[in-house]
Formats: C-alpha cells, structure tokens, sequence
C-alpha cells in the first residue's frame, strides 16, 4: 500500500481506541490524587464518637464539648424553656423542622430524645459561625424566649435550636447522631447501640 | 473545531499560541532517524512532572520540623488515603530521574550532541544535571531517617575541607554546630521552592536552545544543510505527529517498568530507599555502613579514594565540573560514534566501564584492594576527559554522508 492510499478508517480506529485506553489510564492516575485528600486514619481516628457524663450539667445550663472539630451544644432545658417552645412556632422558618437535618429520633417538637436534654452542633447553618447561648428572655430583643444568637450576620434560634424567620440562616441548628449509653453519659458522633455493629 | 476557530484566533492576537504550538510541535522539524536513545528527553519531562506533581501531594501532609519529620513520613505511608503511593513515586521517581538522565547524557556522548552548535544546549543541561542533583541531595534529607542525617553530615562537610573558610561556611551552611531542625527546614525550603524554580527554568531554556538550533541524530548530521523549496529539511519530520506519538510508545514502556519497581520492589533492595533511613535521625550514632544513594556513588568513590580531605574534595568536584568542558575537549571532526574511529570507542568504554565500577565501589565498604581499583578507576575516568583533545585528534574518522541513514 503506497502513501496515497492510506487506510484512513484504520488510523481513526486506532487513535480512538488509543485515545480511549490512555483517558481511563490517565484517570485511573488522578483517582489515587484526588481520593488522598480524604480524611486520613488519624483524621477519622480524631473524628471518633465522644462520650460525655452529662450527671454534672445543672438545670438551665449549657456545655460545649467538640467532636470532629466541631462545638457540640448540650443543653439541660429548664420546663419554662420546653414550655417555651410552643410560643413561638409563628416566628419559625421551619417549625417542625421538615427542611432540617436531625436523626430520626430526635425529629420531634424537642428535637431531642429525652426532652430536657438538647444536643446541637454549634455551627450556624449560615456560614458556619457559632452561635451564642441566651437563655435569658428578653436578652436579645424584646419578646426574646430565650434561644441562640449568631453574633456573625444576626440569625436568631430558639431553644431546640429552630431557626427564625427574617434571618440569614435557612435552617435549624443540625443534631448530631448520639446516644444515652446509661443515665449519665451521652455519646455523641455515633448511634448504632455497642455491641450492634 | 469550526467552532473553536474564532476563540483561538481572539487568542492569537493577544498571545502567539499558534505560533508556539508549531514553533515547538507541529512545524519543529526533527531528524526522521531517531533512535531508542532519543525517548529519555521527553521521558525526563515526564519524570519531572511526576515529582513535582507527587511532591506537592507530599507537602500537604509532611511536617519540615526534627520533631515531625520522620513520624510524618509514617503517617503518609500508613495514615493518609493512597499516601505510599504518593511517597514511592516520588522516592522511585528520584531514582528513575537519575537513570533517564544518565541515559540521555550518555546519548549525548555517543551522537556527539554536545559539539558545535550545541554547546548551550549541552551547558544548561549540565547546570539542569546540577539542580538534579542538589534537589536529590536535599531531599534525602526530608524523611529525617538515620541516612538522611549522616548523608546531610558527610556532604555538607565536604565544605569543611576549603582552606580558611570552611568551617564557618559549613556552620553557615546548617546554621547550627551540627545539622539539626534548623538544617531540615533550610533544605525543606529549597527542596521545595527554590531548586526547582531555577530547575524548570533551566528546562525550559535547554528546549529553547534545542528548537533554535535543531535535534542532532544517531549520524550527528545537520538536517538543516540539506531543505527542500519549502526550507523544510529533507531529513526533517515534524515532532507533532511522529514523534510525540513514538515518544507516548516509549513512555507506555516506561510506564511498566516504572511501575513495576513502584508496586513490587520499591526499595530496590535498599538501593533505592536505604535500610537505616527507616530508623529516625540519631546524632549520636552513624549507621554501620555509609552510602550516599546510587545515582551518587562515582563521584563519591573518588572522594573516597584520595587520601586527603581537600584534594579528595576538590577531585569531586572536578569530576563533576569537567563534563561542563566537553564541547570543547572533544577535537574530532565527526560528531557521532558511528563514524569516529576505535581509538574514540575504546576510550568510550573504558569510560564507561569505570564509571559503572566507580558507581559499584561508591556503594561498597572499603578495604585496601578496593581502594586500589577505585584508584585505577578514577584515573581512567579523568583520562576519558583529560586525554580527549589528543585521541579525538589521532582518531581515524569516517566520512560522513550528507543524508541520514535510511534516506
């Protein structure tokens, strides 16, 4: 076959096939790089469930504890603060929180499993700053039943940690998985029962 | 494409992207008889890419401090998603460089590539050969392992040896009494900016110098004497197609055989990742027996074979400098092997053998039989070089044709 007559659907095929092999071998060579900015062991290691011994937590107070790098709110609500929960459900962006991301058993009007004891992730579901605690009524405006207060852009949440309206946050505060492994310690990051998994 | 056009002509106005894409691919026209020796230059871009690349991943979760070093190291290989992968192909890559490198100076040697008008091109590629070298050597140092430590120790005191100064400068060097943190995060520094900064300039200069003047061949013919009405050279094919897809060929065989080191032996047996580097720095005590890496032992033979610390060092430092001078020892009229006489190849192998020796004994222990050969055989290294003016003018050359082989 002289140079005249070149079998050009030949040489197609074979620039396609081998167009074809050399992608995925070159995308099977990125995978490693892009997969290596995954959480690490030690990360994931880091990240592990945290439990806490709740007996020391007063009526009314709030503690802070991390998991995964992130602030865990634990509140022990007083019954004026559950009772205050059903006063403001006009003022709520999502009152039952049908948007919201929460575990299954805490999706209902407490967002917690048992009602006086709320845990929240402490991050604004804004842009991720984290809120201040005011549980004092009136201390953020008037009529203020006592909620979270993001100092960031202003976004306002009640005592289970429900977003209001006319506030930069979409949603309400996310709960985290956790469990009660006795009366008095709480692990949060993790809720398969022990033994379970 | 059609669609393509009109963005690409916008381009063109404003940055000469078609002018380079044939300037450098599609209308460079390289000699059509290129041979096996012809795929280590763009397997050494390849290579290149490949530690850069690797070596960026490698920073996201190294610590360049004595306290984190070397348990950072750990954690790449055992903690971080895919991170021995990341660390082998860096470590293997170091290796790999060396061979591509030493396989395309040695085509260099055979085709004459170095002679007139190419001298730049072989000066910046030498200066390139430097950067390798002292990217290799601090990099060593990074992984904070027992070698790394005594191999910064050895060669930073090799500065020691020059009169007066020394001493302070080696100090200066390590900005410590010993080589410490303060060592690593220097190296650290340079390892990662700075060297290669200046190392891809270089290589961007060396491609310039090549594409101005042209590939030389396996016949050391100038292409360029004989054009055609277009002035494009007879001999001449355009790099885009021919050559970037041999030179895709070539890379799939390296590929496998890069790889196969990477997944089955990427220690090469302590050759490539030594044995006391998975042990952490220890001031206090030097390994048993002390090597630099493979890619270094020539020259380290010869340091190792005078019996004094300045000579030794400055011998060193002169088989290292005297490649530099090749363009101008050579005297012959005739570029390649092919058509130079049995004085010039004999003198090539007798190099060629000393050199692989001298690589041998730099890695062995020495004992006084040792030293003996290693004396003989840096003699005949310098004698390659030394002698070159007067064997390549003796030599009985043959003619060259004027049309490559196979025209």
């Amino acid at each position: 076959m002289s140079a005249d007559e070149m079998d050009i659907g030949r040489r197609r095929f074979l620039t396609a096939t081998t167009a074809v092999i050399g992608g995925i071998g070159a995308a099977c060579a990125a995978f490693p790089f892009l997969a290596s900015w995954a959480p690490s062991v030690k990360a994931r290691a880091l990240g592990a469930p945290v439990d806490v011994d709740i007996s020391k937590i007063e009526l009314g107070q709030k503690i802070t504890v991390a998991w995964r790098g992130q602030p865990i709110f634990i509140v022990h609500r007083t019954p004026q603060e559950l009772d205050s929960l059903a006063l403001v459900t006009n003022e709520l962006r999502d009152p039952l929180s049908k948007e919201s991301v929460q575990p299954k058993y805490a999706d209902n009007v407490y967002r917690s499993i048992k009602p006086d004891l709320l845990v929240l992730i402490g991050i604004c579901t804004h842009l991720g700053c984290v809120p201040l605690y005011k549980p004092e009524v009136g201390s953020v405006q008037p009529g203020w039943e006592g909620g979270f207060f993001c100092p960031c852009h202003g976004s306002k949440y009640d005592m289970a940690g429900r977003v209001y309206k006319d506030v930069p946050a979409p949603l309400n505060l996310v709960v985290p998985p956790y469990q009660y492994l006795n009366e008095t310690v709480l692990r949060i990051g993790d809720d398969t029962p022990p033994g379970a998994a | 494409m059609q669609i393509l056009n009109p963005l690409l002509n916008w381009i063109d106005a404003r940055f000469p992207l078609t002018t380079l894409w044939n300037e450098h691919l599609a209308k460079y026209y390289a000699p059509k008889n290129f041979n096996f020796w012809y795929y280590f230059g763009s397997l050494a871009l390849f290579v290149l890419a490949n530690q850069i690349i690797t070596g960026i991943w490698l920073t996201m979760s190294y610590t360049p401090n004595a306290e984190g070093a070397f348990d950072s190291i750990e954690y790449i290989m055992r903690e971080v998603p895919w991170g021995w992968l990341l660390r082998y192909l860096h470590s293997t890559g170091a290796s790999f460089f060396f061979i591509v490198i030493y396989l395309h100076m040695f085509r260099g040697v055979l085709y004459g590539s170095y002679k007139k008008p190419r001298e730049l091109i072989w000066l910046v590629g030498m200066l390139i050969f430097l950067c390798l070298m002292a990217e290799a050597f601090f990099g060593y140092l990074l992984p904070w392992g027992n070698m790394s430590f005594w191999g910064a120790q050895v060669i930073t005191s090799l500065f020691g040896a020059i009169p007066f100064v020394g001493d302070a400068l080696v100090e200066w060097i390590r900005g410590d009494y010993n080589v410490t943190g303060i060592t690593l995060n220097r190296f650290f520094a340079l390892h990662v900016i700075a060297v290669p900064l200046i190392f891809v300039g270089l290589v961007i200069a060396h491609i310039m110098a090549l594409h101005e003047v042209g590939s030389n061949n396996p016949d050391g013919i100038e292409i360029k004497a004989m054009k055609d009405e277009q002035g494009i050279p007879l001999d001449g094919i355009p790099f885009h197609p021919y050559y970037t897809v041999k030179d895709l060929m070539g890379l799939a065989a390296f590929l496998i055989l890069f790889c196969a080191v990477i997944f089955f032996i990427p220690d090469m047996g302590g050759l490539f990742l030594e044995h006391p580097n998975f042990s952490p720095a220890d001031p206090l005590k030097t390994p048993p027996h002390i090597a630099p890496a493979w890619y270094m032992t020539p020259y380290y033979a010869i340091l190792r074979a005078i019996p004094n610390k300045l000579a030794g060092v400055l011998a060193l430092a002169l088989s290292i400098a005297v490649w530099f001078f090749l363009p101008w020892l050579d005297r012959s009229p005739v570029k390649s092997i092919r058509y130079r006489g049995w004085l010039y190849k004999t003198a090539l192998f007798v190099f060629v053998i000393s050199f692989l020796l001298l690589g041998y004994l730099g890695l062995s222990p020495t004992s006084p039989a040792l030293v003996l050969i290693t004396r003989i055989a840096a003699t005949l290294y310098f004698l390659f070089f030394l002698l070159m003016p007067i064997y390549t003018t003796l030599d009985k050359v043959k003619p060259v044709p004027t049309r490559v082989s196979g025209s």
